[in-house]
């Protein structure tokens, strides 16, 4: 296990600026969709992302369309760092027909296969082995692509990151798991549910590196993804990347946080946010200027609020929608 | 041409034809070729699963293509799932049904749900064969028929063969099909010999198959209970009771048409299954001919089933768990309302 510390600029001025925008409409999006929870816009229930964009922009950062990631239940953050439509989502979101998946998934199960999201995944731990399988695809077909599994700390101790882990070790399988310490599984803090200190001292189990980076620093996060996307397109096998990070609202939405502390809530919200971090990382080592920045938050602002129309907008499922795609019908 | 080879030889042929057709097809499970990086180990000496079922597939495809996995069924099954949904065609083994426990929800909420869950953006062309079925003396964890729980899940498609060319026709169409299937294989009809045409053949899902016509009584009976059928129906024509006997051959997609038109030309039903009864597969049969076949029915409908416990191990207590040709006949009699027909056999 070893800390990543942010180094002098690693970033091109296109590729950091492609983050700060996925970033900025990460945030967005997800502050629009608390919004419209609160109004009893949106049907079912909401996990949001905001405060941990930099782990999954991070990561994707390395990654193309040929590459796969399986989410989480939170995982509107990673649809839209791997490049997923933000007005098929939002439809999705609202259950209209427009939606990434006809509005028969919803918020917990966007996928889009065409960009390699292999979708949300209502069931904490569920990625673990589809990721596996998804880099096996590459293996046995000689590719570089890879597969990235973003969990979070819950999963940590279900059955499956077991499996999953040996699996990809074993098989020595392109597969990065990335998992998103937030501190809190649902309710029960991290330190609670887990033996471990650390999820990355997991990984010398499995005889895979693990690493812990600071899940609010952007940069740290794409150069520890870096190393291990690397690794896992040269056949060297799979890496364990624990983030440390944390997320600004609830498990859901509707939920009070009252496990939270009240200062450990604020330093996070005001002092620790990654996107005032990068933002200033940005402009203090001149790589993008404030009118770039400014730019991509208002585009990012314009952007969510044209997929909030659209979703609006678009129609509901028909009733035959129901009888779809499900192989046999009596 | 057809020539006489056994259940397990029909799986291996089928296996054969659809990985040499198509390199995305591999297999994956535990010991499926056995014996993994043993150095002095020849591909010729190895099991081929724990029955031998894929004997000689590592062979002839490598061990890049026969992929033995670690006893972690949540993994290599979701892996298989995950491959699945990025391009390959796996077929994994669950060595016995009864591990689903391990590794359900890899089956029932992600390979069952991708598809419509993704808006029918996702494509799972998986195939899950597993051996299941009692007698084998292999006692309660390893003896189930647990079809009826994955019947019971939508997007998942069920396939239970009762013949060497059943199993052959049917795991074929089951590997090409772009949707997860269950295949089903008894374990006490592997070494069952029948008729099996050569090369590549398909037997639809969904379409049932009569193994015996007959005016009097119709049987619906499901995997190795389609022999039991049979042997019954044998010592019921010698007493003048003509059966007919109903395969499925699939759960889902079930053919409800064969059914309900054989109850409607005999006007009677009795179903068999060594599974038990209660929420089980002839329950729901049953329904179904008691919802739209109702008029046809001059006589309650029947099912002869596994009592409701786990499968016992003393042979003794395993032979009564299991139905028979005396209990079919025993059945018969009581729909009739003839007790001189069991009184003939007994």
């Amino acid at each position: 296990m070893s800390m990543v510390q942010t180094a002098k600029p690693v970033l091109t001025h296109e590729k950091a600026l492609w983050m700060y925008r996925k970033m900025v409409e990460i945030r967005r999006f997800e502050d629009a969709v608390h919004d419209l929870f609160a109004k009893g816009k949106l049907p079912g229930f909401v996990h949001l992302y905001a405060g941990e964009e930099a782990v999954a922009v991070g990561v994707c950062a390395h990654l193309s369309e040929a590459d796969s990631i399986t989410s989480t239940h939170r995982g509107h953050g990673h649809c839209i760092a791997k490049g997923c439509n933000l007005d098929g989502m939002m439809a999705e979101i609202y259950g209209k027909a427009t939606g990434l998946c006809k509005g028969k998934g919803g918020s917990m199960h966007i996928a889009d296969l065409t960009k390699g999201m292999l979708g949300a995944n209502g069931i904490v731990g569920g990625g673990f082995p589809l990721a596996c399988g998804a880099a096996l695809t590459a293996k046995r077909r000689g590719t570089n692509q890879v597969a990235v599994c973003f969990f979070g700390d819950g999963a940590n101790n279900q059955g499956t990151f077991h499996e999953g882990l040996n699996l990809a070790a074993i098989w020595k399988l392109p597969v990065i798991f990335v998992a998103e310490n937030n501190g809190y599984a649902e309710a029960t803090p991290f330190t609670y549910a887990s033996s471990c200190q650390r999820i990355a001292d997991r990984a010398a189990a499995y005889a895979i590196p693990g690493l812990v980076v600071d899940g609010k620093d952007v940069v740290a996060v794409y150069q520890a993804a870096e190393e291990a996307v690397r690794r896992a397109r040269s056949g060297e096998g799979p890496t364990l990347i624990e983030c440390i990070t944390y997320r600004n609202y609830g498990h859901f939405e509707g939920d009070a946080q009252t496990y939270k502390a009240k200062e450990e809530r604020k330093r996070h919200l005001e002092e620790l946010d990654a996107i005032v971090r990068f933002r200033s990382y940005l402009l203090d080592g001149g790589i993008a200027t404030g009118e770039d920045l400014s730019r991509i938050e208002e585009e990012a602002r314009a952007a969510v609020e044209q997929a909030i129309q659209f979703a609006e907008e678009s129609p509901l499922p028909s009733p035959a929608d129901l009888f779809d795609d499900v192989y046999v019908s009596y | 041409m057809a020539r006489s080879i056994s259940f397990s030889e029909a799986v291996n042929e089928a296996l054969t034809i659809a990985m040499a057709a198509d390199e995305n097809v591999i297999l994956m499970g535990e010991d499926v070729a056995g014996g993994a990086q043993v150095d002095h180990l020849q591909d010729n000496e190895a099991w081929g699963g724990v029955l031998g079922v894929t004997k000689g597939l590592v062979q002839r495809f490598g061990r890049d293509r026969v992929l033995d996995t670690p006893i972690s069924e949540a993994g290599y099954i979701g892996a298989a799932v995950g491959a699945a949904a990025t391009g390959l065609r796996p077929v994994a083994e669950l060595m016995f049904n009864d591990f689903i426990g391990s590794c359900l929800d890899q089956l029932m909420n992600q390979a069952a749900k991708l598809r419509y869950m993704f808006g029918g953006k996702a494509e799972v062309p998986l195939t899950i064969r597993t051996m299941h079925g009692a007698g084998f003396r292999a006692a309660a964890q390893h003896s189930q028929s647990l079809y009826a729980l994955f019947t019971h899940i939508p997007g998942l498609k069920v396939v239970v063969p009762s013949t060497p060319a059943d199993a052959k026709g049917l795991l074929l169409t089951s590997i090409a099909d772009n949707d997860p299937v269950v295949f089903f294989e008894d374990k006490t009809l592997y070494n069952v010999k029948g008729e099996v045409p050569e090369g590549d053949y398909r037997i639809p899902l969904g379409k049932a198959d009569v193994k015996r016509e007959g005016r009097d009584l119709t049987i619906v009976a499901i995997g190795k209970q389609v022999h039991t059928a049979l042997a019954a129906a044998d010592t019921l024509a010698a007493q003048g009771i003509d059966v007919e006997v109903v395969d499925p051959r699939s759960l889902s997609p079930l053919d409800e048409d064969t059914i309900l038109a054989s109850v409607a030309k005999t006007n009677r039903l009795v179903v068999i299954d060594e599974a038990t009864a209660r929420c089980g597969v002839a329950a729901d049969i049953a329904a179904l001919v008691a919802d739209k076949g109702f008029d046809s029915l001059d006589a309650p409908i029947k099912r002869l089933t596994g009592p409701h416990t786990p499968v016992p191990f003393s042979p003794i207590l395993e032979d009564l768990y299991l139905p028979t040709p005396t209990k079919v006949i025993q059945t018969v009699a009581e729909l009739l309302g003839d007790s001189s027909i069991a009184a003939a056999v007994s």
